[in-house]
């Protein structure tokens, strides 16, 4: 075994140590997807206390904006994204600032233990 | 050219629209553009009286693969308006002076653009007022504006009303005025004779080339019924990236390219994001108009200049 190969195998054993570590750390619990000027899904039900995070994938910048005034993201560019937890049960309709025919909702629900 | 009675049908008109990039002059008289022929005989033609210019769309601070370099085109544009034989009397900008409303784009910007040595009207694009108070951009181009930064000032006997219908936009909308600007613009044409040409202009269209991208401004309706009574109008507009002409009436519509990437025709693309076209063919897509006004003919001639024909 060269020790190019013994190399390449300690570094893979390594990359497994990392992932078990990384595996606790918890997802958002749901994402919107900002593609082709929509949001991707346009409605999605989330629990409250949950955390919706929107990712730009865009090559033009976008804002999240709720019409309730409950949030407002800054200007997200290519790959920015955007988080907020939703700790109250309701409907929350959002838009984009910059190209205002793009809507979505965030329908959250009440979560029990919560 | 004597081309005064040389008159165009408007479906003739729409026709001629084609030819538009290649660069054909437009004139208006009484809300019917007349084709006069290619651009240079139209440089030739047009020598005396107001000209100005627009340029639109420069997203400074752009650098996606559509054009990762936006700052050199507008810095040719800018050196092409330099280069011109007769120097334009201003420049109007029509908004997306940026792409993000960061300071150092507005620098850049005002770098650049401040090398044609004319003065610069401009109006926001809604790249300009991403921060919610509109600050930098009213820093910079607000003084002697109202509200997010709309006015009016006269020119060789021209109107020119710069509106802006990019701030304060409502979800599920396209572009708006307000009430506050229309009442203010009707206030300000109120006491104007029937005979002063009217140029408006603002980032946004203000006829709905495709609402389902949002490529129109939800109540200009009411801007136009101010402009009814004028014999000449002129609606200079940007947002789109691509020239594109109506005409309605007295009211000649007209949308100038973006200096710094192109957008696709309504439609022909799942969204209206930034169009990726092969390197040579990217400066056919960019450039600059140029207006002019000769007194007591009301007329005005369109010219759009690519940055390579």
């Amino acid at each position: 075994m060269t020790f190019a190969r013994k190399l390449a195998l300690g570094a893979s054993g390594l990359l497994v140590a990392v992932a078990i570590a990384g595996s606790p750390v918890r997802a958002a619990d749901a994402e919107v997807k900002i593609d082709n000027f929509t949001f991707n899904p346009q409605q999605i039900t989330v629990k409250a206390g949950d955390t919706v995070t929107w990712v730009n994938h865009d090559d033009i910048p976008h804002t999240v904006v709720s019409q309730t005034q409950a949030f407002r993201s800054k200007a997200l560019d290519t790959d920015d994204k955007f988080s907020f937890t939703f700790a109250t049960p309701g409907n929350y309709p959002y838009f984009c600032a910059l190209h205002p025919h793009m809507t979505g909702t965030i329908v959250v629900e009440a979560s029990a233990g919560k | 050219m004597t081309d005064h009675d040389d008159r165009v049908s408007r479906r003739k008109a729409l026709e001629c629209m084609t030819w538009v990039g290649t660069g054909v002059l437009w004139t208006i008289s009484g809300g019917v553009p007349h084709s006069l022929g290619l651009i240079d005989q139209a440089i030739a033609k047009e020598a005396s009286g107001l000209t100005f210019l627009q340029i639109s769309d420069s997203h400074m601070g752009f650098d996606k693969p559509a054009n990762p370099n936006a700052k050199g085109t507008l810095e040719e544009a800018i050196g092409r308006i330099k280069a011109l034989p007769e120097k334009p009397a201003f420049m109007i900008h029509t908004g997306d002076i940026t792409h993000l409303s960061k300071e150092s784009e507005f620098d850049d910007a005002e770098k650049i653009i401040s090398d044609a040595r004319l003065d610069v009207h401009y109006v926001p694009g809604e790249h300009d007022v991403i921060d919610p108070e509109i600050k930098l951009y009213k820093e910079r181009y607000g003084r002697g504006t109202k509200g997010p930064g709309y006015y009016s000032f006269d020119a060789n006997g021209v109107h020119f009303i710069g509106l802006v219908n990019v701030a304060n936009l409502k979800g599920g909308g396209m572009g708006s005025l307000g009430d506050e600007q229309l009442e203010w613009m009707e206030d300000d044409l109120k006491d104007r004779s029937a005979s002063t040409p009217i140029v408006v202009f603002a980032h946004i269209p203000l006829w709905t080339v495709y609402p389902e991208w949002g490529w129109g401004t939800e109540d200009s309706g009411r801007a136009l019924a101010y402009m009814k009574r004028f014999g000449s109008v002129t609606v200079l507009n940007g947002h789109i990236h691509q020239v594109m002409q109506k005409v309605e009436g007295n009211v000649t519509f007209h949308t100038a390219r973006s200096t710094a990437f192109p957008q696709p025709a309504p439609g022909t693309a799942p969204s209206a994001g930034p169009m990726k076209v092969p390197e040579d063919k990217l400066r056919t897509l960019l450039g600059t108009a140029s207006v002019t006004f000769k007194p007591g003919e009301q007329r005005l001639a369109i010219i759009d200049t690519p940055l390579q024909s």
